[in-house]
């Protein structure tokens, strides 16, 4: 049932999170990855949002210009796990409003806090929303001024860069 | 307007309302959190992974410099920390910042402790070495009275925690399923669920406490303990059944909508805990009726209430419809979730058809007519452009496979075969078409083009068995004489065209298996001559492509046919070119066949034509080496010790518990060092394989019929075949009266259907017909007329059937074999069976016990022995005719043996049902005598030592001690002392002996103190042997008692035992088990057979045997570790010396 890695990553393959459940080794996770950027960019919107790679099941679903990729054991449910990704999806996005690409980037160990809250071992931990956030929002509540960077205005000019 | 594409998430309608307190500019950022920016930034500005990779290089020495740097602040630390990790996500290696991430942790306000974890969490795995530093922090948050704290550190130890470490925390964390905060409890029983799956053991005391964590009232804490309840149940679904009440109301609370609605997820309640109850409840519901009938309404209402078209619902069906079909089957639920099957495989979404699909293969084998209904979609989805899609297609069609379809299906998974290039999938699928091709192929030209399609692309990466087995089915043949003849000689002609195609290279395995059938087949072949084979052969030998293991392959095959040869010059230069190869072994067969050649006639005894399956007579005994080793012996050189009994020397030296007593055992028994049960087992695993023994007649061949269906391109099948139709036949009418033709004619009209897509419909139906064919009622294939049943082509023999999964010999065995036999065969048979009688005349007299054993134990295990009344005349009478050698009355016995019938009678009156040996005399002087017999109880061994007057004096102050032994636990059965008899003449002792480690046999020794009236006291000692055999019991079990504690036990032991008449071996067999060793045969099937014993006092063991071609496969497996090994040890004694002795 356990999640074995979930990976988020853009459109041009970039990185942008990756959270591991099982113990890897850093080459293997390095393989793993280039791998399934490459096999999850190839496919065509219209297919199917699971695939077989080794023995797992890759269930992955495209956010805008990120990639949403979890791993799963063979006789886990892939419908359920898209839900997973698209809960988390929800959370990032009640959490910096109208989530971007760019969050993520800038503030990717908020993004990797709110995960933790969600999932933990690669188990769901909390189903409820509202619960998640009012974790995140205890936590955050102890910095004085939160850095968020949603200047989205300066940064026109960067978006371009970065796709 | 990308961009606001871009930005946004697509799928999130209403989730916008809450505006952001509004961001502020990029220049207002502390410079902390800049220099992360300016790190992306640069990262994302650089053209090249070149520049990307200075730019980091830089970063990371900046960064190292820092982190090092006394001045460094924690709130520089932690800023330093997340650009880490920035780092580390790009694949670059920070490992000088790990120790930095756990001192921050500890050191750091709340903050940076959060992403000091978070670090940790991110750099380390579960083994690393610094993980150790953490624990103190752990625990010191732990007992913070912060929560925040003690949820961080929850959450750690939730990811990752030192194995080692978990008892440092581990009362704290129970402690904190009692906590107030329900997000600590939750928390809590996760960091146990992490603990659980880590280190079972160390948790198993509060499982209790798991049972108060599901009765939470708050509902995410229940669900959390649902993780270790599904794991736990996965495990062992028996232990919890009592739960099944509680998970079916918990579902039906949130089924109903008895929950929060903050748990509600698209208005669906609690979707995640609904999937994994529902998991919960399949587990406790497989094969338990009455679990099941628990649950059934609580399914039916699941599947009713998910109907809201949303995702989510879909994944709770699925699971539903997963449930259903695992528990114990209720027609009225299983139609619902046939309907709901339905549902997924013709829904539009690709995702739910994927899922239909997954759901068909699951219940196909319980419900085929499911995917008769559904043939049409299948049809479609096995050309569907997404491959994921055709993939579990196949996986689909892979299960309803049948003689009828098989063409069609395994073209279909050749064609996608070609077109993937991922080694997992290829290995897989490989297996599977060798598998399927192996189980139901038409006819041998099919056969033997499939498998070389398999072999040309699984090559290297296929399971070994795959060539093995192929291997074994052409050595060994089938049923039917002449289509073996014709299927080897189709595999040589194809194989010989496969070579003369220029420039194209073939795996190794595939050049193995050319090779092997080549050597051992070319002279089916009537127009070409060996010399032009070996021609071929020698090609390939001086090819660069070819690895020496392969080369080894080829000069094996060339020496086999040199054999059939003439003088041939190509011999003469195979010979001059790899006599000086620098690999040994590639060497040492060149010089095995040049000095072959040298005696033709030897050459032709050794490597006969077509006796690949013979039995091969090998000496295991080496007993040719004798005169070797005495030589050897007589000048001084130590005497050859077995493996086991160096270690046992060793340990013994060492002062080290000895786990291996084999000790006395083969001294004892008959065997000399060298016959170790190993060697035994090498020596009937040589046999099995081998090739040169005996000689027969070969059947001539016919050619006829034959054709080339090899193209220059290499190994097309589809082209092939359609090739071969057009050649052989016109094609046939759809109506066409069932035969062998209807997979040709399917296969033909699946290309007919590519090549015409006006007639795509009609030509789908076609291929359905050809594909469903023998599932369900014969209604529904109907365009094909009535389906017939196209018997199995390559039905085994049934010899042979058995071999296929056991002592799997490796191929390399094959050939090797056939070489290094070479140097036995010299010395074979004669000396063969003088060392096997040798053995037999050793073995009848120094187990002693044997055929009394075989007859008493025959009257509790076998009907048809006598009535235990009979016992103790019909067990002594046996007892004196076998081992007069042994058992010799002292001189004035005469009397006393009638006393001796007497007293056993007796006793065995008194211990009705239970097993007694003859009487054996121990040790005697003039005045008395002291024999002993073994009484095999149903809980222990009962020695029983009577001392008896010869004079038939009073015996006076008798006294009988044992030594004590340290495989023993012996006790003095005083209480049951038996009666004196004889006025006193006798006096009895018994002793109850149980075994406290294993061994193979043990003496056992003591004395006897006694005192006649008129003289003063005399001590006698003594000493008896006792096997591991006496304290074998019969385990009375069910077979699917035997098949759990089949699976529940780890210590394995296989072993091959050659036997004179494999036919009628299995009931002899097992007889012979039976009444020798004191099996229980729990079940017989086929050539099958199942027995169980105990080991007193309680420790079980369990045989499975199986009859093959050369022998019999006997697979043991244990509780104790070194008891399979003892038991195939005594397997094998009985089993040598046969049932006649």
């Amino acid at each position: 049932m356990a999640m074995q890695f979930m990976l988020l990553f853009s459109r041009q393959g970039k990185l942008r999170l990756q959270k591991w459940y099982v113990p890897l080794s850093d080459k293997e996770k390095k393989k793993i990855t280039r791998e399934l950027v490459q096999t999850v960019l190839a496919r065509k919107p219209k297919m199917c949002s699971f695939l077989e790679w080794r023995d797992l099941k890759i269930v992955y679903k495209r956010y805008a210009s990120l990639y949403f990729c979890c791993a799963i054991e063979d006789q886990d449910n892939e419908l359920i796990t898209l839900e997973i990704i698209h809960r988390y999806v929800e959370l990032l996005d009640k959490y910096f409003g109208s989530v971007c690409e760019l969050d993520i980037i800038f503030n990717f160990e908020k993004a990797y806090f709110i995960l933790d809250e969600f999932l933990l071992g690669g188990e769901v931990q909390e189903t409820s929303k509202k619960n998640v956030l009012k974790a995140i929002e205890q936590a955050d509540l102890l910095q004085e001024n939160r850095i968020r960077i949603t200047a989205r205005v300066s940064m026109g000019g960067l978006r371009k860069n970065l796709y | 307007m990308s961009d606001i594409v871009e930005r946004t998430l697509t799928a999130l309608p209403g989730l916008f309302l809450q505006s952001q307190p509004g961001g502020g500019p990029a220049a207002a950022k502390t410079p902390f959190s800049s220099r992360l920016g300016g790190l992306v930034r640069g990262v994302t500005a650089l053209s090249s992974k070149h520049e990307e990779e200075k730019l980091i290089q830089q970063e990371l020495s900046s960064l190292k410099a820092t982190v090092s740097a006394p001045t460094t602040t924690l709130k520089m630390m932690k800023e330093c920390m997340v650009r880490l990790m920035y780092c580390e996500m790009l694949g670059y290696d920070a490992s000088f910042g790990y120790i930095h991430a756990i001192k921050l942790a500890q050191q750091g306000n709340l903050l940076e402790k959060r992403v000091g974890y978070l670090a940790v969490s991110l750099f380390l795995h579960e083994s690393h070495e610094l993980l150790l530093l953490l624990v103190n922090t752990v625990v010191k948050d732990l007992q913070s009275t912060n929560l925040v704290e003690v949820c961080m550190a929850l959450t750690i130890v939730s990811q990752i925690f030192p194995r080692e470490m978990i008892p440092a925390v581990l009362p704290l964390i129970e402690d904190k399923l009692q906590h107030s905060k329900e997000i600590i409890r939750r928390k809590a029983v996760l960091a146990l669920y992490k603990f659980h799956l880590i280190a079972p053991n160390q948790v198993q005391h509060i499982h209790i406490k798991f049972r108060k964590a599901l009765c939470d009232r708050d509902v995410g804490v229940m669900a959390a303990s649902l993780h270790i309840y599904l794991r736990m149940i996965k495990e062992n679904s028996s232990g919890y059944k009592d739960l099944t009440g509680s998970f079916v109301t918990i579902l039906k609370q949130v089924v109903g909508g008895k929950l929060p609605v903050d748990f509600n997820y698209h208005s669906v309640p609690a979707p995640w805990l609904q999937i994994q109850l529902l998991r919960i409840l399949g587990l406790l519901g497989k094969d338990d009726q009455r679990t099941s009938e628990l649950m059934y309404d609580v399914l039916d209402e699941s599947l009713r209430r998910a109907e809201l078209n949303h995702n989510v619902t879909y994944a709770i069906l699925f699971e539903c419809v997963h449930t259903v079909y695992s528990i114990y089957p209720k027609s009225e639920l299983l139609e619902k979730a046939a309907k709901c099957i339905g549902k997924f495989v013709l829904s539009p979404k690709i995702n739910l058809k994927y899922l239909g699909l997954k759901a068909l293969t699951c219940v196909v084998q319980q419900d085929p007519s499911l995917a008769l209904q559904h043939q049409m979609t299948i049809i479609e989805c096995l050309d569907h452009p997404d491959p994921i899609i055709k993939r579990e297609t196949l996986e689909l069609l892979y299960r309803i496979t049948n003689s009828q379809n098989v063409t069609v299906i395994v073209q279909k998974m050749l064609e996608y075969l070609h077109q993937s290039k991922e080694e997992y999938i290829i290995v897989n699928l490989v297996g599977k078409i060798a598998e399927l091709a192996e189980k139901y192929a038409p006819d041998n030209v099919w056969f033997i083009q499939t498998m070389n399609a398999v072999f040309s692309v699984g090559g290297d990466v296929m399971h070994p068995d795959i060539p093995s087995n192929f291997l074994r089915l052409l050595a060994e043949g089938f049923d039917d004489e002449m289509e073996e003849q014709q299927l080897r000689l189709y595999a040589v002609q194809s194989y010989l065209s496969l070579l003369d195609m220029e420039n194209v290279f073939y795996p190794q395995k595939f050049l193995q298996v050319m090779s092997w059938v080549l050597g051992e087949y070319s002279y089916l072949l009537d127009t070409e001559k060996p010399e032009d084979v070996i021609k071929r052969l020698y090609k390939l030998l001086m090819s660069d492509s070819i690895s020496s293991e392969t080369k080894a392959w080829l000069i094996a095959a060339v020496t086999k046919l040199t054999a059939q040869a003439q003088a041939s010059d190509t011999v003469e230069r195979v010979i001059q070119e790899f006599t000086v190869s620098l690999d040994t072994c590639i060497r040492q067969h060149t010089f095995e066949l040049k000095h072959l050649r040298e005696n033709v006639e030897v050459m032709k005894s050794l490597l006969p034509v077509n006796k690949s399956c013979e039995d091969m007579v090998v000496d295991a005994s080496l007993s040719f080496l004798d005169g070797y080793v005495a030589e050897g012996l007589s000048q001084g050189a130590a005497p050859y010790k077995p493996h086991h009994q160096r270690q046992e020397e060793k340990l013994s030296q060492e002062k080290v518990l000895n786990f291996e007593p084999y000790g006395l055992s083969f001294s004892s028994s008959g065997f000399t060092g060298r016959q170790s049960p190993a060697g035994i087992s090498l020596g009937s695993d040589i046999s099995g394989n081998s090739a040169e023994a005996g000689l027969k007649e070969t059947n001539s061949l016919k050619l006829e019929g034959v054709k080339k269906l090899w193209g220059k391109e290499g190994y097309l099948p589809q082209k092939e075949s359609a090739a071969g139709d057009g050649a052989e036949a016109p094609p046939l009418p759809p109506e066409v009266s069932p035969s062998e033709n209807i997979d040709q004619a399917a296969a033909k009209r699946t290309q007919a259907q590519v090549l015409a897509p006006s007639k795509e419909e009609k030509e789908k139906q076609l291929l359905a017909s050809s594909l469903f064919v023998g599932l369900g009622s014969e209604s529904t294939v109907s365009l094909l007329g009535k389906p017939d049943v196209i018997s199995h082509k390559f039905r085994r023999k049934s010899k042979v059937k058995a071999a296929k999964s056991g002592e799997a010999a490796s191929t390399h065995n094959l050939t090797c074999s056939s070489l290094n036999s070479l140097s036995h065969v010299a010395y074979e048979e004669n000396d063969y069976l003088t060392a096997l009688q040798d053995g037999e005349d050793t073995e009848s007299k120094d187990l002693p016990l044997g055929p009394e054993l075989s007859d008493s134990e025959s009257l509790s295990e076998l009907p048809l022995a006598e009535k235990v009344s009979d016992c103790s005349l019909s067990a002594l009478s046996l007892f004196a005719d076998s081992d007069m050698e042994i058992f010799q009355p002292p001189s004035s016995a005469a009397a006393s043996l009638t006393r001796d019938i007497a007293s056993a009678s007796c006793f065995l009156e008194e211990t009705a049902g239970d097993m007694c040996s003859g009487r054996m005399e121990v040790c005697s002087d003039e005045t008395v005598s002291v024999s002993s017999y073994k009484l095999w109880k149903d809980d222990c061994l009962l020695m029983v030592w009577s001392v008896t007057s010869k004079s038939g004096s009073q015996l006076k102050g008798a006294d009988l001690d044992i030594f004590p032994a340290q495989n023993f636990k012996i006790s003095e059965q005083r209480g049951c002392c038996l009666p004196v008899m004889e006025a006193g003449s006798t006096k009895n002792f018994q002793y109850s002996l149980q075994m406290e480690k294993p061994f193979t046999e043990e003496n056992l020794s003591g004395f006897v103190n006694y005192q006649m009236v008129d003289t003063h006291s005399v001590q006698l000692e003594f000493s008896v042997n006792l096997s591991l055999l006496d304290f074998i019991r019969p385990l009375k079990i069910s077979t699917e008692d035997f098949g759990k504690l089949w699976l529940s036990f780890a210590n394995d032991v296989k072993q091959n035992i050659k036997i004179s008449e494999p036919q009628a071996a299995l009931p002899s067999a097992l007889k012979m088990l039976q009444q020798k060793l004191r099996l229980h045969v729990v079940d017989i099937q086929g050539n099958e057979g199942l027995l169980a014993c105990r080991l007193l006092p309680s420790t079980s063991s369990l045989l499975h045997c199986r009859v093959h071609a050369d022998g019999l496969a006997l697979w043991f497996r244990s509780s104790c570790p070194a008891l399979p090994d003892y038991l195939s040890y005594q397997c094998q004694k009985v089993m040598m010396v046969g049932p006649g002795i």
